[in-house]
């Protein structure tokens, strides 16, 4: 009964889908006044899901394979909730986790855009091929960058493969404190840029090119799943990054305002990115991750051995 | 008024048509997006493919090659969609109305909700327009019937 309240009501999908959806709206209210306009009402993001999900019709491909294009977005939503719970029950210190919880987030985590691909290839159209493609391509760079900087975050906090065991190294001094944590940052938020497809990778669902790409067939009701999706992804990398490298989140007290605090300044440094940036090459962004970003991880786990 | 209405309505994505225009109102409706008149406001935002879309914006004459493309783009939307035709092309043709080539203004071909004349016209006014099109009570109900 306990894991249904955590699945359902307060670490999961209805804490997570709130959230997510107020910081989506924070991404396009911060978006507007980057760009000096107004910006959406705040309850744009509901608003939004609820005509998808509610109003609009669901339209089928007539060339693809139905049962895949409509179940890809369950699968991605599945996905995003699991790891956000697997994050959020430690970084709450709600539950102790289990040993190697690390390792099922990465893997939860890839879950999302293998089921964006899954869906655009089962949908038939051509621009959606495109962008699954090269959304594999962008999976490709970044995920060894990810699973470095895994490991470099096990290795700072002595060889623990468990989120409840990195937090807990965090409690003298938290990793962006360290010159090592700060490279790490860097490439945290670069990779959550990534995840999220966000402007300077958004090679994948480009708008003006590939019409929103591996997206380009849903509409209607499997629409607003994917909508969901990205609220909650939005809310989790931001929360997984939080945890890691500022000590971990907490729903009680002043530590409530802390937790705000920390997300925010995530999120609102991803929004400054997404919004200064112009978009890369699949090329560039390939070797920004395999060069450049790995390097960084490489350079912070020597400074790590160092003891910096 | 309706709950699914009041949804509808406060969230408005736009997909543009421009048929053979003179890109004259191409230019008048991305003012609309720009700091300026920004349309963002009302929760309506320009969206890449039909699929998503919830208004389809129509403008220019619409010439023979235009007009299948129209009729397919009209069947390829998800219903509920709201259809305006904007600019003196788009409501009757304007100076093409005699051409060889011209194919009919856009209610001829698919059912229009609403018109938004001038040549071009303001941003203030398609923001007026868009604003009563989203008012209107009737708006929705159109749109279910069987067209072509």
């Amino acid at each position: 009964m306990r894991e249904v309240f955590y699945f359902l009501i307060f670490p999961g999908l209805a804490f997570v889908a709130t959230i997510g959806g107020v910081l989506s709206w924070l991404d396009r209210k911060v978006t507007a006044w980057v760009q000096f306009r107004k910006g959406p009402p705040f309850l744009q993001p509901l608003y939004d899901f609820l005509k998808l999900l509610l109003v609009k019709e669901t339209i089928v491909p007539a060339k693809g394979s139905i049962t895949l294009f409509l179940m890809a977005p369950v699968f991605g939503l599945f996905g995003a909730l699991m790891a956000s719970v697997f994050i959020l029950l430690p970084a709450f210190n709600i539950n102790s986790g289990f040993e190697g919880d690390l390792i099922v987030i990465f893997y939860l985590l890839i879950i999302p855009p293998l089921a964006y691909i899954l869906g655009a290839m089962a949908s038939g159209n051509p621009l959606a091929s495109v962008g699954a493609s090269r959304e594999i391509k962008l999976i490709l760079s970044y995920e060894l960058t990810f699973i470095l900087l895994l490991s470099a975050l096990v290795f700072k906090s002595g060889m623990t493969v468990s989120m409840r065991e990195i937090i807990a190294a965090q409690s003298e001094t938290v990793f962006i404190g360290s010159i090592s944590g700060v490279l790490l940052f860097i490439v945290a938020i670069f990779i959550i840029q990534a995840k999220l497809g966000f402007v300077p990778f958004d090679i994948a669902e480009a708008e003006t090119e590939i019409n929103h790409g591996s997206f380009i067939e849903y509409s209607g009701s499997a629409y607003a799943i994917i909508i969901l999706t990205k609220y909650i992804m939005l809310f989790t990398l931001t929360a997984f990054v939080a945890t890691i490298f500022f000590g971990g989140l907490s729903i009680t007290g002043m530590g409530a305002l802390y937790s705000i605090l920390k997300l925010l300044a995530v999120v609102v440094l991803v929004i400054l990115i997404k919004n200064t940036n112009p978009r890369l090459r699949i090329g560039q962004a390939m070797r920004f991750f395999f060069l450049w970003m790995n390097l960084l991880v490489i350079i912070s786990i020597v400074l790590t051995f160092f003891g910096f | 008024m309706g709950f699914k209405d009041f949804i509808f309505k406060k969230s408005l994505w736009v997909f543009h048509f421009g048929g053979a225009s003179c890109n004259n109102c191409d230019i008048e409706i991305l003012d609309c997006l720009t700091p300026r008149h920004d349309l963002e406001r009302f929760g309506i935002k320009l969206v890449g493919s039909i699929r998503h879309a919830d208004v389809l914006l129509v403008n220019g004459s619409i010439n023979k090659k235009d007009k299948d493309r129209l009729e397919r783009l009209y069947q390829q939307a998800p219903k509920p969609i709201l259809v305006v035709a904007i600019g003196a092309c788009g409501c009757s043709g304007g100076i093409f109305s005699d051409s060889l080539f011209f194919a009919g203004p856009v209610n001829r071909i698919i059912p229009v909700d609403a018109y938004i004349p001038g040549c071009p016209p303001k941003p203030e006014a398609i923001i007026a327009g868009i604003v009563k099109l989203a008012n209107a009570k009737k708006g929705r109900k159109k749109q279910n019937e069987k067209v072509l």
